[in-house]
C-alpha cells in the first residue's frame, strides 16, 4: 500500500451495528472528500464483521478495511491505537474523522500522539479552505478547517493543522447529519490480517465485566421534542411532560440542571454535553437557555419557549414565546391538541 | 504496601459561570475576569488518589500542574485535602501548547520525577475540553490508560482494576502498574480540606512565591523542607524545544469567534386559551404536529 492522501473514518461495531456517529461521519466525510477530490475510506475493527461493507458502501464510501480478529472486540485502547497507527504509517491518509464517543475520545488522542498529527475535539463544523500563517506568510490549500466550542461553549474557534498528517478531528453524535448516497454504489472491501498490526503485548487491559445498557431512549430521531428544565421543579413535574409528548408523538428531553436535579435521566440530556438534536419541533419548558443548552438544539425548525421569565435567554431564539407557568400552560397544549387533531 | 501517585492537575478558568464583562471587545476571553479554580475534575482524582493512600498508609501524593507560576494555588488546596506535595512546570517557553504539546511536557516531567506506580488525571479540563492529554501522557510514556473511570475498585499485586462510565453502559477493567487513569466528574466527590491541614500547610509556597516573602517568613519556610514547593523550568525536564509551547503544536488555532445565537423574530403569546389554542391549530395545519 502506498500514500493514497484519501479521507478515512474510523467505524464503530457493536452488535453487528456500526454506530450513529460513524454514518453521519462517513456522510460528512463524502462531501469533503468530494471536494478535495479524493476517496473516502472506511476501517471497522472488531469480530463477526461479516457482509458490513455492504451498509458502508451506501453512504459513499470506496474502500473498506476490515480488520477482523476475537481479541479486537469488545474495544481496548492499545489494540485499536496500534492498527491505526500502523495502517496509517502505510496509506497515510490526509484526513481521520472519529466520533467523540467514549472509544474515539479514548483512541484519537492515543493515535494523534503516536503519529505526532493533530487531533481537534468535539467539532461543530468541518470545511475544507486555505490558510495563511500569519507568522511566516507560508500559504496552505485545502486544509481541514474544524470548528469547535470551547470555553464551556462560549467561544468558537477554527483550527487547522498545517504541517502534520492525517488533520485528525472527533465529532459528537447527531452534529452531522446521516444521509445515504447512493443505495447502489459500489466500493472494494480489503481485509487486513490483524496479526500484522497488533502485537501481543499490546493486549495489556483486560475487560473483566461489561454491561452495557441499551438506551431507551432515542430523542435523537424523534421529530418532535418537549424539553424540561430546573423550572419543571420535580420529577413529577416532568410526568406532565412524559403526556404532552405522547400526546403528540414526541419525546421528552432535558436540560442538564434537570438532569443534575434527577427530574430525568442523563440519557434525555440535550446540549453541549448530552446530544444534539434538530427535531422539526422544540417545546423548552422552563429552560433558561444557557449556551450550552442552545448548543444542542438552536437547529430545531420550530422552537417553542414556555417560561415565566419574560426575558428568558431562550426566548430570544424561540418562534414562539408563551410567557406563563408551565404547569398552566402545558396542560392546555394538551387540551386544545386533543380537541382539535383527528 | 505503601505508593508513588502523581496526580496531574490544571489550573483553569471558571467557564461555568461566564459573566458578561469575561469577553473582551474583540472577542476574546478576558482571563482576568473569570476566576481561575482547580479543573473540577481533577479534583475527583485527587479524591481516588487520596483513597488509595488511605488504603496503603505511607504512601504519598504529588500533584503535578503545567501553567503559570500562580498554579501553586492549586497544590496547596490538594495539600489541604490531603496530598503530600507538588510541582509546577512553569516556562514561558511552554505557553500556546495544544494537547501535543502539553502532553509532551507534562510526560518529560512525569519521567524526570522517575518512580511512580501509577497516574491519576481529571477526564477533562473545562476550558480547553478535550479530554486528550490523558491519554496522551499515558502513549508518551507507554503506559496503558483508563479513561472514563469512575471507581478504583482494587490495586493489588501490580495491577489495578478499575470502573469506567461509558455512554453505553458500565465496563471493570484490569490493567497494570504502572497506568494512566483518567477520572470521571460522577465519581466520587472530593472530600474537603482538613483544617490541621490548613494550618500546617498555609504558607506551603514555590520558590517564586519565597522571593516575594519577608526575610523573616523566608527562614520559617527554610526551616522546614515541607513548605517547599517545587518549580521545573522546561529545561530542568529535558523538554526538546521544537516539541513545546507554539512551535510543537500540530494544532493552530485560525479565528476565535464569540458565540452570539441570532436572535429570530418570534411571536408571542400570554396565557391565554385562544391564543394557545390558535397557536396549536397553526401547528397541526401546516403538519409540524398531528
Ligand atoms: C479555544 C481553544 C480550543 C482548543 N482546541 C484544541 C484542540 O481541539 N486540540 C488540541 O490539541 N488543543 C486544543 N486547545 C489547546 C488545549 O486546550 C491546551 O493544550 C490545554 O492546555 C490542554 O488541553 P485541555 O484543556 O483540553 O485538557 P484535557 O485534555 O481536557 O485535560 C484532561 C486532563 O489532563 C490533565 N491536564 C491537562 N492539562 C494539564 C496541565 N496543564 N497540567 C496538569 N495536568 C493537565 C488534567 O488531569 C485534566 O483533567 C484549544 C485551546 C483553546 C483555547
Ligand atoms: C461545561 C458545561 C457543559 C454543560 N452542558 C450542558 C448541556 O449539555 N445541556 C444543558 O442543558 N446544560 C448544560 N450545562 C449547564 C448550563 O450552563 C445550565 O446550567 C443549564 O442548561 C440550566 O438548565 P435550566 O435552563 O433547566 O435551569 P435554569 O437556568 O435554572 O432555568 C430554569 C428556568 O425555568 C424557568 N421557570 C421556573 N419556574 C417556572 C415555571 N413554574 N414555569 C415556567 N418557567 C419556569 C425560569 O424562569 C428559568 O428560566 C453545561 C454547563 C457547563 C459549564
Amino acid at each position: 500500500m502506498t500514500d493514497n492522501n484519501n479521507l478515512i473514518v474510523y467505524c464503530e461495531y457493536e452488535d453487528g451495528k456500526v454506530a450513529d456517529v460513524s454514518l453521519e461521519l462517513l456522510t460528512k466525510g463524502r462531501v469533503l472528500a468530494d471536494k478535495l477530490g479524493v476517496k473516502l475510506e472506511a476501517l471497522v475493527i472488531g469480530d463477526k464483521l461479516d457482509k458490513i461493507e455492504e451498509t458502508l458502501y451506501p453512504y459513499g464510501v470506496d474502500t473498506v478495511y476490515k480488520v477482523e480478529d476475537a481479541r479486537l472486540y469488545p474495544y481496548t485502547s492499545n489494540p485499536h491505537a496500534s492498527v491505526l497507527i500502523n495502517l496509517f504509517k502505510e496509506i497515510k491518509p490526509q484526513i481521520c474523522l472519529m466520533g467523540a464517543t467514549c472509544i474515539g475520545r479514548d483512541l484519537g488522542p492515543r493515535v494523534s500522539s503516536c503519529l505526532h498529527s493533530g487531533l481537534t475535539a468535539d467539532c461543530t463544523a468541518l470545511e475544507i479552505g486555505d490558510h495563511k500563517d500569519p507568522k511566516t506568510g507560508k500559504e496552505y490549500t485545502d486544509l481541514l478547517y474544524q470548528i469547535r466550542p470551547a470555553f464551556g461553549g462560549n467561544i468558537v474557534a477554527t483550527i487547522v493543522n498545517p504541517d502534520c498528517r492525517p488533520q485528525m478531528a472527533t465529532v459528537r453524535e447527531g452534529v452531522m447529519k446521516k444521509e445515504i448516497k447512493d443505495p447502489a454504489y459500489k466500493g472494494e472491501a480489503i481485509n487486513l490480517d490483524a496479526s500484522k498490526y497488533v502485537s501481543p503485548e499490546d493486549f495489556v487491559v483486560e475487560i473483566i465485566d461489561r454491561h452495557i445498557e441499551k438506551s431507551k431512549v432515542n430523542i435523537k430521531n424523534s421529530p418532535i421534542i418537549v424539553a424540561g428544565g430546573y423550572g419543571m421543579g420535580s420529577k413529577e413535574g416532568f410526568d406532565l411532560l412524559f403526556e404532552l409528548a405522547n400526546t403528540l408523538g414526541g419525546e421528552v428531553g432535558a436540560s442538564r440542571a434537570a438532569v443534575d436535579a434527577g427530574f430525568a435521566e442523563h440519557g434525555r440530556q440535550i446540549g453541549q454535553t448530552g446530544v444534539t438534536v434538530r427535531p422539526k419541533l422544540y417545546i423548552a419548558c422552563g429552560i433558561s437557555g444557557q449556551i450550552q443548552h442552545i448548543a444542542g438544539m438552536q437547529e430545531s425548525s420550530i422552537i417553542i419557549s414556555i417560561n415565566n421569565d419574560p426575558n428568558a435567554p431562550i426566548n430570544t431564539i424561540a418562534d414562539y414565546v408563551i410567557t406563563g407557568n408551565v404547569e398552566d400552560i402545558v396542560p392546555k397544549l394538551i387540551k386544545y391538541y386533543k380537541k382539535n387533531s383527528k | 504496601m505503601s505508593l508513588n501517585i502523581i496526580v496531574l492537575a490544571k489550573q483553569v478558568p471558571d467557564t461555568r459561570n461566564v459573566g458578561k464583562d469575561a469577553m473582551k471587545e474583540d472577542g476574546t476571553i478576558n482571563r482576568a475576569a473569570l476566576p481561575a479554580i482547580f479543573n473540577p475534575e481533577d479534583l475527583n482524582a485527587l479524591e481516588q488518589a487520596l483513597r488509595l493512600k488511605d488504603a496503603n498508609p505511607g504512601s504519598t501524593i504529588t500533584l503535578l500542574t503545567m501553567g503559570l507560576p500562580r498554579a501553586s494555588e492549586i497544590i496547596r488546596e490538594a495539600i489541604y485535602r490531603g496530598a503530600d506535595t507538588g510541582i509546577v512546570l512553569t516556562d514561558r517557553a511552554l505557553g500556546g501548547a495544544d494537547t501535543l504539546a502539553t502532553s509532551y511536557s507534562l510526560a518529560q516531567a512525569v519521567k524526570k520525577f522517575g518512580n511512580y506506580d501509577i497516574i491519576l488525571g481529571g477526564r477533562q479540563a473545562i476550558d480547553g475540553d478535550t479530554a486528550q492529554v490523558g491519554p496522551q501522557i499515558a502513549e508518551k510514556l507507554g503506559l496503558p490508560q483508563v479513561t472514563y473511570a469512575e471507581e478504583i475498585l482494587e490495586l493489588k499485586d501490580g495491577h489495578v482494576v478499575v470502573k469506567r462510565r461509558l455512554e453505553s453502559g458500565v465496563e471493570t477493567v484490569k490493567a497494570p502498574l504502572p497506568c494512566v487513569v483518567t477520572v470521571n466528574g460522577s465519581a466520587a466527590e472530593c472530600r474537603p480540606r482538613n483544617a490541621r491541614r490548613v494550618q500546617k500547610y498555609k504558607y506551603a509556597v514555590s520558590p517564586s512565591e519565597k522571593e516575594k516573602l519577608s526575610d523573616d517568613m523566608k527562614a520559617i519556610v527554610d526551616a522546614r523542607p515541607y513548605l517547599n514547593l517545587q518549580e521545573w523550568s522546561a529545561a530542568y525536564v529535558d523538554a526538546d524545544p521544537q516539541q513545546i509551547g507554539l512551535a510543537g503544536s500540530p494544532t493552530k488555532v485560525k479565528a476565535i469567534e464569540n458565540v452570539v445565537f441570532t436572535a429570530k423574530e418570534s411571536l408571542t403569546l400570554d396565557n391565554d386559551d385562544a391564543q394557545i389554542e390558535e397557536l396549536v391549530k397553526e401547528l397541526i395545519a401546516n403538519h409540524t404536529i398531528g
